[in-house]
Protein backbone atom coordinates (compact mmCIF):
# COMPACT_ATOMS: atom_id res chain seq x y z
CA UNK A 1 0.00 0.00 0.00
CA UNK A 2 0.88 3.73 -1.19
CA UNK A 3 1.56 5.92 1.78
CA UNK A 4 1.34 9.91 0.55
CA UNK A 5 4.69 11.69 1.95
CA UNK A 6 4.67 12.72 5.30
CA UNK A 7 2.79 16.19 5.16
CA UNK A 8 4.70 18.29 7.22
CA UNK A 9 1.90 20.50 9.23
CA UNK A 10 2.50 23.72 9.96
CA UNK A 11 1.44 23.77 13.81
CA UNK A 12 1.67 27.15 14.65
CA UNK A 13 5.56 26.52 14.73
CA UNK A 14 6.55 24.76 17.70
CA UNK A 15 9.81 23.28 17.66
CA UNK A 16 10.37 20.43 18.97
CA UNK A 17 14.18 19.01 20.00
CA UNK A 18 15.47 15.90 19.69
CA UNK A 19 17.58 15.80 22.99
CA UNK A 20 14.51 16.74 25.27
CA UNK A 21 13.00 13.07 24.08
CA UNK A 22 14.26 9.68 25.55
CA UNK A 23 12.87 7.64 23.07
CA UNK A 24 9.62 6.91 20.34
CA UNK A 25 7.22 6.75 23.38
CA UNK A 26 8.21 9.66 25.08
CA UNK A 27 7.54 11.79 21.23
CA UNK A 28 4.61 10.39 21.17
CA UNK A 29 2.97 10.99 24.74
CA UNK A 30 4.24 14.48 23.74
CA UNK A 31 2.45 14.77 20.68
CA UNK A 32 -0.91 13.37 22.09
CA UNK A 33 -0.62 15.71 25.09
CA UNK A 34 -0.23 18.32 22.14
CA UNK A 35 -2.90 17.36 20.31
CA UNK A 36 -5.32 16.77 24.05
CA UNK A 37 -6.35 13.58 22.38
CA UNK A 38 -7.44 10.68 24.53
CA UNK A 39 -4.50 8.21 24.62
CA UNK A 40 -6.71 5.38 24.73
CA UNK A 41 -9.11 6.31 22.00
CA UNK A 42 -6.08 7.11 19.92
CA UNK A 43 -6.64 8.74 16.77
CA UNK A 44 -3.78 6.82 15.06
CA UNK A 45 -3.91 8.13 11.37
CA UNK A 46 -3.65 11.65 12.96
CA UNK A 47 -0.74 10.71 15.26
CA UNK A 48 1.14 8.57 12.85
CA UNK A 49 1.13 11.71 10.72
CA UNK A 50 2.16 13.65 13.22
CA UNK A 51 4.77 11.23 13.70
CA UNK A 52 6.23 11.22 10.61
CA UNK A 53 6.19 14.87 9.78
CA UNK A 54 8.57 15.02 13.36
CA UNK A 55 10.71 12.63 12.79
CA UNK A 56 11.37 13.71 9.00
CA UNK A 57 12.00 17.22 10.34
CA UNK A 58 14.69 16.28 12.65
CA UNK A 59 16.09 14.24 10.25
CA UNK A 60 15.68 11.26 12.43
CA UNK A 61 15.63 8.82 9.69
CA UNK A 62 19.10 7.37 11.25
CA UNK A 63 17.07 6.62 14.65
CA UNK A 64 16.55 2.88 14.24
CA UNK A 65 13.51 3.24 17.72
CA UNK A 66 11.82 6.00 15.58
CA UNK A 67 11.92 4.28 12.57
CA UNK A 68 10.78 1.14 14.45
CA UNK A 69 7.75 3.12 16.06
CA UNK A 70 6.96 4.61 12.60
CA UNK A 71 6.36 1.34 11.06
CA UNK A 72 4.48 0.27 13.91
CA UNK A 73 1.97 3.18 13.86
CA UNK A 74 1.52 2.67 9.87
CA UNK A 75 0.85 -1.04 10.39
CA UNK A 76 -1.82 0.14 12.92
CA UNK A 77 -3.30 2.88 10.65
CA UNK A 78 -3.23 0.10 7.76
CA UNK A 79 -5.23 -2.47 10.18
CA UNK A 80 -7.76 -0.14 11.37
CA UNK A 81 -9.00 0.60 8.15
CA UNK A 82 -9.58 -3.12 7.41
CA UNK A 83 -13.61 -3.57 7.38
CA UNK A 84 -14.87 -5.64 10.36
CA UNK A 85 -18.54 -6.88 10.94
CA UNK A 86 -20.37 -5.69 13.58
CA UNK A 87 -20.87 -7.04 16.66
CA UNK A 88 -17.64 -8.98 16.03
CA UNK A 89 -16.30 -10.45 19.60
CA UNK A 90 -13.24 -11.19 18.41
CA UNK A 91 -11.79 -8.40 17.04
CA UNK A 92 -8.97 -7.22 18.76
CA UNK A 93 -8.14 -3.24 18.59
CA UNK A 94 -4.84 -2.82 16.73
CA UNK A 95 -3.84 -0.33 18.93
CA UNK A 96 -4.39 -2.11 22.04
CA UNK A 97 -0.53 -2.82 22.91
CA UNK A 98 0.46 0.47 21.89
CA UNK A 99 -1.85 1.81 24.61
CA UNK A 100 -0.45 -0.37 26.49
CA UNK A 101 2.96 0.54 26.21
CA UNK A 102 2.05 3.95 26.31
CA UNK A 103 0.15 3.76 29.81
CA UNK A 104 3.05 1.69 30.80
CA UNK A 105 5.58 4.62 29.77
CA UNK A 106 3.21 7.18 31.30
CA UNK A 107 3.86 5.41 34.33
CA UNK A 108 7.28 5.14 34.37
CA UNK A 109 7.50 9.34 33.63
CA UNK A 110 5.57 9.83 36.81
CA UNK A 111 7.96 7.12 38.86
CA UNK A 112 11.14 9.39 36.97
CA UNK A 113 9.80 12.66 38.31
CA UNK A 114 9.30 11.08 41.83
CA UNK A 115 12.60 9.68 41.56
CA UNK A 116 14.08 13.16 40.49
CA UNK A 117 12.42 14.98 43.46
CA UNK A 118 13.27 12.27 45.93
CA UNK A 119 17.27 12.40 45.00
CA UNK A 120 17.36 16.47 44.80
CA UNK A 121 15.75 16.16 48.61
CA UNK A 122 18.50 13.60 49.17
CA UNK A 123 20.95 16.10 47.98
CA UNK A 124 20.36 18.90 50.53
CA UNK A 125 22.17 16.67 52.99
CA UNK A 126 25.81 15.90 53.60
CA UNK A 127 27.04 13.12 54.99
CA UNK A 128 30.02 12.37 56.64
CA UNK A 129 33.44 11.88 54.87
CA UNK A 130 31.73 12.81 51.84
CA UNK A 131 33.35 12.66 48.43
CA UNK A 132 32.80 14.89 46.16
CA UNK A 133 31.98 12.95 42.79
CA UNK A 134 35.39 13.85 40.67
CA UNK A 135 35.31 17.01 38.51
CA UNK A 136 34.33 16.57 35.05
CA UNK A 137 36.60 16.26 31.98
CA UNK A 138 37.64 19.41 31.15
CA UNK A 139 35.52 20.58 28.41
CA UNK A 140 36.55 18.49 25.43
CA UNK A 141 39.50 19.94 23.65
CA UNK A 142 39.57 17.79 20.47
CA UNK A 143 37.11 19.14 18.20
CA UNK A 144 38.30 17.77 14.96
CA UNK A 145 37.68 16.18 12.04
CA UNK A 146 39.22 13.32 10.08
CA UNK A 147 41.03 14.86 7.93
CA UNK A 148 43.06 17.11 10.79
CA UNK A 149 43.52 14.28 12.66
CA UNK A 150 44.97 12.25 9.37
CA UNK A 151 47.10 15.30 8.37
CA UNK A 152 48.35 15.35 11.87
CA UNK A 153 49.02 11.64 11.76
CA UNK A 154 51.22 12.30 8.55
CA UNK A 155 53.25 15.05 9.70
CA UNK A 156 54.11 13.02 12.64
CA UNK A 157 54.90 10.23 10.42
CA UNK A 158 56.59 12.03 7.46
CA UNK A 159 59.65 12.76 10.22
CA UNK A 160 59.89 8.65 10.62
CA UNK A 161 62.23 7.02 8.21
CA UNK A 162 60.85 3.68 6.50
CA UNK A 163 60.38 2.00 9.91
CA UNK A 164 62.47 -1.13 9.97
CA UNK A 165 60.29 -3.67 11.27
CA UNK A 166 61.98 -6.99 11.56
CA UNK A 167 65.53 -5.89 13.00
CA UNK A 168 65.13 -6.42 16.88
CA UNK A 169 66.72 -3.83 18.59
CA UNK A 170 69.04 -4.36 21.79
CA UNK A 171 68.17 -1.26 23.55
CA UNK A 172 65.04 0.02 22.11
CA UNK A 173 64.35 3.17 23.92
CA UNK A 174 67.56 5.72 24.78
CA UNK A 175 65.71 7.97 27.25
CA UNK A 176 68.89 9.12 28.37
CA UNK A 177 70.26 10.36 25.48
CA UNK A 178 66.93 12.15 25.19
CA UNK A 179 67.38 13.56 27.96
CA UNK A 180 70.99 14.98 27.70
CA UNK A 181 69.53 16.64 24.86
CA UNK A 182 66.41 18.24 26.38
CA UNK A 183 68.71 19.66 29.15
CA UNK A 184 71.60 21.24 26.35
CA UNK A 185 68.17 22.90 24.73
CA UNK A 186 67.12 23.62 28.32
CA UNK A 187 70.38 25.63 29.15
CA UNK A 188 70.41 27.18 26.20
CA UNK A 189 66.91 28.41 25.87
CA UNK A 190 63.68 29.24 27.66
CA UNK A 191 60.80 28.14 25.29
CA UNK A 192 61.61 25.32 22.51
CA UNK A 193 59.21 22.94 20.09
CA UNK A 194 58.97 19.57 19.54
CA UNK A 195 61.08 19.72 16.06
CA UNK A 196 64.35 20.76 18.35
CA UNK A 197 64.44 17.92 20.35
CA UNK A 198 63.62 15.70 17.58
CA UNK A 199 65.01 16.91 14.62
CA UNK A 200 64.42 15.82 10.95
CA UNK A 201 64.95 11.99 10.18
CA UNK A 202 64.64 10.68 13.79
CA UNK A 203 63.53 7.30 13.80
CA UNK A 204 60.44 5.84 15.88
CA UNK A 205 62.50 5.15 18.72
CA UNK A 206 64.18 8.91 18.88
CA UNK A 207 60.87 10.06 18.71
CA UNK A 208 59.22 7.62 21.66
CA UNK A 209 62.21 8.02 23.94
CA UNK A 210 62.31 12.16 23.33
CA UNK A 211 58.56 11.98 24.41
CA UNK A 212 59.07 9.90 27.62
CA UNK A 213 61.95 11.72 28.52
CA UNK A 214 59.57 15.47 27.99
CA UNK A 215 56.91 13.35 30.11
CA UNK A 216 59.60 12.25 32.46
CA UNK A 217 60.87 16.05 32.95
CA UNK A 218 57.66 17.65 33.15
CA UNK A 219 56.53 15.55 35.89
CA UNK A 220 59.56 16.21 37.22
CA UNK A 221 58.56 20.22 36.84
CA UNK A 222 61.95 20.67 35.40
CA UNK A 223 59.87 22.41 32.01
CA UNK A 224 56.41 22.58 30.96
CA UNK A 225 54.83 21.12 28.26
CA UNK A 226 51.57 23.19 26.36
CA UNK A 227 50.13 22.50 23.00
CA UNK A 228 47.94 26.00 21.70
CA UNK A 229 45.35 23.82 19.69
CA UNK A 230 45.01 20.60 18.55
CA UNK A 231 47.79 18.67 16.90
CA UNK A 232 49.59 22.29 16.97
CA UNK A 233 53.12 22.07 17.33
CA UNK A 234 54.32 21.22 21.47
CA UNK A 235 56.06 24.06 23.19
CA UNK A 236 58.29 23.42 25.77
CA UNK A 237 59.45 25.65 28.09
CA UNK A 238 61.91 25.73 31.20
CA UNK A 239 60.57 26.18 34.54
CA UNK A 240 62.00 27.79 37.20
CA UNK A 241 64.77 25.77 38.72
CA UNK A 242 63.68 24.63 42.23
CA UNK A 243 65.21 21.15 42.18
CA UNK A 244 65.60 19.77 45.29
CA UNK A 245 68.84 19.17 45.97
CA UNK B 1 22.53 10.09 77.15
CA UNK B 2 23.03 6.53 77.98
CA UNK B 3 26.35 4.51 77.55
CA UNK B 4 24.73 2.62 74.79
CA UNK B 5 23.41 5.53 72.74
CA UNK B 6 27.10 7.24 73.37
CA UNK B 7 28.66 4.07 71.74
CA UNK B 8 26.24 4.61 68.59
CA UNK B 9 27.09 8.36 68.28
CA UNK B 10 30.96 7.27 68.06
CA UNK B 11 30.28 4.86 65.83
CA UNK B 12 27.54 6.65 63.82
CA UNK B 13 30.49 9.52 63.65
CA UNK B 14 33.07 7.48 62.26
CA UNK B 15 31.43 5.66 59.49
CA UNK B 16 31.15 7.73 56.33
CA UNK B 17 28.25 5.69 55.39
CA UNK B 18 25.30 4.50 56.84
CA UNK B 19 25.12 1.39 59.18
CA UNK B 20 22.74 -1.23 59.27
CA UNK B 21 21.07 -2.54 62.25
CA UNK B 22 22.95 -5.46 62.09
CA UNK B 23 26.22 -3.44 61.79
CA UNK B 24 25.34 -1.54 64.46
CA UNK B 25 24.08 -4.50 66.91
CA UNK B 26 27.73 -5.86 66.21
CA UNK B 27 29.40 -3.61 68.32
CA UNK B 28 27.54 -4.71 71.93
CA UNK B 29 25.88 -7.69 71.06
CA UNK B 30 25.02 -8.39 74.54
CA UNK B 31 22.52 -5.59 74.71
CA UNK B 32 19.83 -6.88 72.44
CA UNK B 33 17.75 -5.57 69.77
CA UNK B 34 15.21 -3.95 71.95
CA UNK B 35 17.99 -2.12 74.11
CA UNK B 36 19.90 -0.76 70.51
CA UNK B 37 16.17 0.67 68.83
CA UNK B 38 15.63 2.84 72.28
CA UNK B 39 18.96 3.77 71.97
CA UNK B 40 18.84 4.97 68.17
CA UNK B 41 15.66 6.30 69.06
CA UNK B 42 17.36 8.26 72.47
CA UNK B 43 20.36 10.09 70.20
CA UNK B 44 17.69 11.32 67.09
CA UNK B 45 15.66 12.97 70.30
CA UNK B 46 19.23 14.52 71.34
CA UNK B 47 20.39 15.26 67.55
CA UNK B 48 16.30 17.23 67.38
CA UNK B 49 16.57 20.59 66.36
CA UNK B 50 19.32 22.25 68.40
CA UNK B 51 22.02 20.28 65.83
CA UNK B 52 22.81 21.06 62.33
CA UNK B 53 23.10 17.61 62.06
CA UNK B 54 20.63 14.67 62.34
CA UNK B 55 19.98 11.01 62.48
CA UNK B 56 18.60 9.83 59.34
CA UNK B 57 17.09 6.29 58.34
CA UNK B 58 18.37 5.86 55.02
CA UNK B 59 19.77 2.62 52.85
CA UNK B 60 18.24 0.45 55.45
CA UNK B 61 20.50 2.00 57.51
CA UNK B 62 21.54 5.00 60.26
CA UNK B 63 23.57 7.75 59.58
CA UNK B 64 24.24 11.43 60.41
CA UNK B 65 23.51 14.10 57.38
CA UNK B 66 23.34 17.65 57.56
CA UNK B 67 19.93 19.60 57.94
CA UNK B 68 18.48 20.62 54.75
CA UNK B 69 18.29 24.08 55.55
CA UNK B 70 22.43 24.42 55.41
CA UNK B 71 22.38 22.80 51.91
CA UNK B 72 22.60 25.96 49.96
CA UNK B 73 25.72 27.95 52.42
CA UNK B 74 27.56 24.80 52.25
CA UNK B 75 27.29 24.06 48.46
CA UNK B 76 28.23 27.87 47.93
CA UNK B 77 31.47 27.22 50.36
CA UNK B 78 32.47 24.45 48.48
CA UNK B 79 33.17 22.34 51.49
CA UNK B 80 30.86 19.62 49.85
CA UNK B 81 29.11 19.47 46.77
CA UNK B 82 25.94 18.25 46.05
CA UNK B 83 26.03 14.69 43.82
CA UNK B 84 25.39 15.18 39.96
CA UNK B 85 22.33 15.08 38.68
CA UNK B 86 20.85 11.81 36.68
CA UNK B 87 19.55 12.04 33.38
CA UNK B 88 16.24 11.36 32.42
CA UNK B 89 17.77 8.43 30.70
CA UNK B 90 19.16 7.15 33.57
CA UNK B 91 16.10 7.46 35.78
CA UNK B 92 13.93 6.25 33.39
CA UNK B 93 16.37 2.90 33.63
CA UNK B 94 16.36 3.12 37.59
CA UNK B 95 12.57 3.33 37.75
CA UNK B 96 12.29 -0.07 35.78
CA UNK B 97 14.64 -1.81 37.64
CA UNK B 98 13.83 -0.85 40.89
CA UNK B 99 9.84 -2.03 40.28
CA UNK B 100 10.52 -5.05 38.32
CA UNK B 101 13.42 -6.51 39.46
CA UNK B 102 14.92 -8.90 39.13
CA UNK B 103 14.66 -7.66 35.20
CA UNK B 104 16.70 -8.06 31.70
CA UNK B 105 18.04 -5.52 29.37
CA UNK B 106 15.92 -6.86 26.83
CA UNK B 107 12.07 -5.67 29.35
CA UNK B 108 14.29 -2.39 30.05
CA UNK B 109 14.47 -1.66 26.19
CA UNK B 110 10.80 -2.56 25.38
CA UNK B 111 9.24 -0.24 28.45
CA UNK B 112 11.68 2.18 26.88
CA UNK B 113 11.30 1.45 23.74
CA UNK B 114 14.99 2.21 22.64
CA UNK B 115 18.24 0.77 23.48
CA UNK B 116 19.33 0.68 27.30
CA UNK B 117 22.59 -1.15 27.57
CA UNK B 118 24.61 2.20 27.66
CA UNK B 119 22.63 3.78 30.49
CA UNK B 120 22.62 0.51 32.42
CA UNK B 121 26.42 0.33 32.42
CA UNK B 122 26.93 3.62 33.88
CA UNK B 123 24.38 2.32 36.74
CA UNK B 124 26.50 -0.22 37.27
CA UNK B 125 29.44 1.60 37.06
CA UNK B 126 28.04 4.13 39.72
CA UNK B 127 26.77 1.53 41.77
CA UNK B 128 22.90 2.30 41.37
CA UNK B 129 22.44 -1.33 39.99
CA UNK B 130 24.06 -4.68 40.35
CA UNK B 131 23.68 -8.11 38.55
CA UNK B 132 21.58 -9.92 40.67
CA UNK B 133 21.24 -13.37 38.97
CA UNK B 134 20.98 -14.89 35.28
CA UNK B 135 17.29 -15.22 33.72
CA UNK B 136 16.01 -18.61 32.50
CA UNK B 137 14.90 -17.83 29.05
CA UNK B 138 16.99 -17.82 25.87
CA UNK B 139 20.90 -17.52 26.50
CA UNK B 140 20.36 -16.68 30.34
CA UNK B 141 20.69 -13.24 30.30
CA UNK B 142 21.90 -11.15 33.22
CA UNK B 143 19.09 -9.73 35.67
CA UNK B 144 19.59 -6.78 37.15
CA UNK B 145 18.32 -5.11 40.71
CA UNK B 146 18.81 -1.69 42.88
CA UNK B 147 21.74 -1.82 45.64
CA UNK B 148 22.21 0.45 49.09
CA UNK B 149 23.55 3.02 47.04
CA UNK B 150 20.46 3.31 45.07
CA UNK B 151 18.34 4.07 47.76
CA UNK B 152 21.08 6.41 49.23
CA UNK B 153 21.47 8.74 46.73
CA UNK B 154 17.24 8.98 47.22
CA UNK B 155 17.32 9.27 50.91
CA UNK B 156 14.78 6.32 51.18
CA UNK B 157 15.07 3.79 54.03
CA UNK B 158 14.11 0.89 51.81
CA UNK B 159 12.06 -0.12 48.98
CA UNK B 160 9.00 -0.08 50.65
CA UNK B 161 9.07 3.88 50.45
CA UNK B 162 8.66 3.77 46.82
CA UNK B 163 5.63 5.06 45.58
CA UNK B 164 3.23 2.30 45.07
CA UNK B 165 2.36 1.85 41.26
CA UNK B 166 -1.83 2.18 42.39
CA UNK B 167 -0.84 5.40 43.77
CA UNK B 168 -0.26 6.92 40.40
CA UNK B 169 -2.09 8.76 38.33
CA UNK B 170 -1.79 6.75 35.75
CA UNK B 171 -3.68 3.37 36.37
CA UNK B 172 -2.23 0.55 34.28
CA UNK B 173 -3.40 -3.63 34.35
CA UNK B 174 -0.38 -5.78 35.57
CA UNK B 175 2.48 -5.91 33.49
CA UNK B 176 1.91 -9.37 31.48
CA UNK B 177 -1.76 -9.17 29.97
CA UNK B 178 -1.94 -12.78 29.40
CA UNK B 179 -4.84 -15.04 29.26
CA UNK B 180 -6.65 -13.93 32.55
CA UNK B 181 -9.09 -16.86 33.59
CA UNK B 182 -12.40 -15.86 34.38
Amino acid sequence: MNTPPPVVRDQSGFVIELEQFSGPLDLLLHLIHEEEVDITDLPISKIADQFLAVIGDLGLNQAADYLEMAARLLRIKAQMLLPRRLGDDEWEDPRAELVRRLLEYQQIRELVDWLARAAAVRAERFGRGYEAPPPDAPPAPLQIDLNDLLAAAERVIALIPEPMLHRVVPRPLNVEGALEKIHALLAERETFGWSDVVGPGATIVDVLSAFIALLELAKRGTLSLAQPEPFAPMVIKRESPREAA
Amino acid sequence: MSPLAKLLEAALFAASRPLTLAELASLEPESGDAALRAALTELRAAYGDDHGVELVEIAEGWQFLTRREYAEVIDRAQFALRPRRLSPAALETLAIIAYRQPVGRVEVDEIRGVDSGAVIDKLLERGLVEIVTRGEGLGRPLLYGTTPQFLEILGLKDLEELPRLEELSVALRPPTPAEEPE
